[in-house]
């Protein structure tokens, strides 16, 4: 079983209210969909669940939404126990990844319809709903139906929808997912602006490393049901606590070391280890890109074995990555600026070496 | 550029390639595409004439007058029995029950399949299109005594045709399933009813103001074809000593086959008026559900 504690968000205090998940688990049939899920999220902080699909984390965001049941576990909202509470009063704000704006109604209609549900009245519901779609920047499609919109649109209908009725928790489910690179990211750092506007306790459910980081005060990495581990986003980049959050986590190579209790030897170069870690002896070491050093000239950490040589440069705008084989063979990726890697080129022999920050060690390939 | 006179731009195709040559066999293509729009027409106008000779026939029949006039009397007649309007009215009474009947039973099934215990689909499906597989005179057979016990315990309410409608529900199953699977299978079930649910709305809600208004295509389509079998459906009514429309045009076709066969045209019309509404309100509804817009730049 896995903890989590809840965790001081950055965002503003607002109407969030506190969501616990206690020793949850769901079974599709031999699957096990949740083992033992326990998490507990401030009130109006911003969890992101990342992991690979079939991970679970989208059984738990609709565990909490009333969507799905659970075979045994808790579900605390504000203290209550609505474990049991069906969907329609448990007053959560659900985005889906998969458009579902109801299609014979307006955007402004869509967004009205849980208010219409409360019974709000005409004018009420026409001023809230015109205040939502304002705050998703989508005043001017009121009159438009989904299919006159694009996906980036009615994901933000969808999401003014969901805010409209003031939810305890506002629930997102890979709601980026179906739109294009350019949309995703103007959409991703619209969420955020809005729900550090608002102050909504959001669980947002991912399989984006990219977006996990970029919108979650916390991070949960999921696999086959467990939470992994949970922290804020640079601390589980930078001090994983398993080998599968070190390897699902942002890009690593994969480099052999000699390891002795607390510290591993990377490419010549003494580096503490990360609690965890293998053990004592052959190690393969899991170095970020950003933390290799590439030097221009042979020297130190080619050693007498031979060289190290570029293999090739990723020209990625700001940054660049250069793929460099050492002399055993081992391919490894470094990251660095465009600048300093202006120098680099495919053949050019280089000098390699790694930052002494703290590495996650696994057992050797 | 213009080329030069008389030299042909596929002439200048290195390797003696043309760039503009015709594509080899053009010619085999269009026989072979004049041959296909023929054989298409033909087709067509068999299926046609198929269709509208006996239709013709029909209304040239029931259009003859005296010394070879054209006349309306057999239409005008057709008021003029009353077993004729009671058969047409006990018949519509029977199709509004079978479609309010098949539209109750079918549309909460299906969607509650989809949205919570989609592995049932295949098994709801495989119920739905049984009735094909069973011979009208089985179901007479086996119903039987359901409907001496009926009329023996409930009265006029047991006795009465509209109770034909049990059965006709039945017989539509798998034609209506049809209709309507076709259009839930247009839109995202699952997630419209999760959204419209996660909103505060209650199942009978979620379905009534979400899910039916988008499958409203597939809802009129199963409606039609109920109406039409119900107003076709002759054996089981027959057996069961009921007299609806079609049992009336058999016995006045004894009488007076000028009016059965006027009866019968009126009511093929009525079966297209109501299939042209089908095809002129319909596809709105189920087209909403597809994109149309291109992503812009947000």
């Amino acid at each position: 079983m896995t903890t989590a504690s809840a965790h001081p968000s950055q965002t503003a205090p607002g109407r969030g209210v506190g969501v616990s998940f206690e020793d949850m688990h769901r079974w599709y049939g031999p699957v096990h969909a949740l083992d033992g899920l326990t998490l507990e999220i401030a009130p109006g902080e911003m969890v992101a669940l990342l992991g690979p699909s079939g991970c679970g984390k989208t059984t738990a965001l609709r565990a909490l939404g009333g969507l799905d049941e659970v075979d045994s576990g808790r579900i605390l909202v504000d203290g209550q126990d609505i474990t049991h509470v069906a969907a329609n009063k448990r007053d959560m704000g659900v985005v889906f990844q998969a458009y579902s704006l109801f299609p014979n109604m307006t955007a402004r209609d869509n967004v009205g319809y849980g208010l219409r549900l409360r019974g709000v009245g005409d004018a009420q519901r026409r001023k809230r709903t015109d205040e939502m779609l304002e705050l998703v920047s989508l005043s001017g499609q009121a009159n438009r139906y989904p299919h006159q919109m694009s996906g980036g649109q009615q994901q933000r209908v969808a999401l003014a929808r969901a805010l409209a009725i003031q939810p305890k928790v506002l629930l997102l489910d890979e709601p980026l997912s179906a739109l294009d690179a350019k949309v995703r990211r103007q959409l991703r750092e619209e969420i955020r602006r809005i729900q550090i506007m608002v102050g909504t306790t959001t669980l947002f459910v991912t399989h984006d490393q990219e977006e996990a980081l970029a919108l979650g005060d916390r991070v949960g990495v999921m696999s086959a049901g467990r939470l992994e581990q949970i922290a804020a986003p640079a601390e589980l980049y930078d001090r994983p606590r398993t080998k599968f959050v070190a390897e699902f986590v942002g890009l690593t190579n994969r480099v052999p070391a000699m390891a002795e209790r607390d510290r591993a030897i990377i490419l010549g170069t003494p580096v503490p280890l990360l609690p965890g870690s293998a053990g004592s002896g052959r190690v393969t070491a899991l170095v970020r890109p950003e933390a290799i050093r590439l030097t221009p000239g042979p020297d130190g950490a080619a050693g007498a074995a031979g060289v190290a040589r570029v293999v090739a440069v990723s020209f990625l705008g700001s940054l660049a990555r250069t793929q460099v084989a050492l002399p055993d063979g081992t391919l490894i990726v470094a990251q660095m600026t465009a600048s300093e890697s202006s120098t680099l080129g495919p053949g050019i022999a280089v000098t390699v070496g790694v930052v002494p920050s703290p590495v996650f060690a696994v057992e050797p390939d | 550029m213009t080329a030069p006179q008389g030299t042909s731009l596929g002439a200048a195709a290195p390797g003696g390639g043309a760039l503009l040559a015709p594509p080899k066999g053009r010619g085999r293509v269009r026989r072979g595409s004049r041959f296909q729009s023929a054989a298409r027409v033909l087709i067509l106008v068999i299926v046609l004439g198929y269709l509208i000779l006996p239709l013709l026939a029909m209304l040239e029949f029931s259009t003859r007058g005296d010394y070879g006039t054209r006349s309306l009397e057999a239409y005008a007649a057709i008021f003029t029995y009353s077993n004729m309007v009671d058969g047409i009215t006990t018949s519509l009474g029977i199709a509004v029950v079978t479609v309010f009947g098949m539209l109750l039973l079918l549309v909460p099934t299906m969607v509650w399949t989809v949205v919570r215990v989609p592995r049932m689909r295949r098994v709801v499906e495989f119920l739905c299109l049984l009735p094909l597989a069973i011979p009208a005179i089985v179901i007479v057979v086996g119903v039987g005594p359901i409907y001496r016990w009926l009329g023996q315990h409930l009265g006029p309410i047991g006795a009465s045709p509209l109770t034909l409608a049990l059965i006709d529900i039945i017989l539509v199953l798998p034609y209506s399933y049809r209709a309507i699977d076709g259009s839930l299978r247009s839109i995202d079930t699952a997630t419209l009813a999760d959204a419209s649910r996660s909103l505060g709305a209650t199942w009978p809600r979620a379905i009534l103001e979400v899910i039916v208004p988008n499958i409203r295509g597939g809802i009129l389509s199963a409606s039609v074809l109920a109406i039409a079998l119900v107003l076709g459906e002759y054996t089981i009514s027959s057996l069961l000593s009921f007299n609806t429309l079609q049992v009336v045009i058999y016995l006045l076709g004894k009488r007076d086959p000028f009016v059965s066969v006027a009866v019968s045209f009126a009511a093929l019309l009525f079966a297209f008026a109501l299939l042209f509404v089908i095809s002129r309100y319909a596809p709105g509804a189920v087209n909403r559900g597809q994109r149309a817009v291109e992503e812009p730049a947000e």
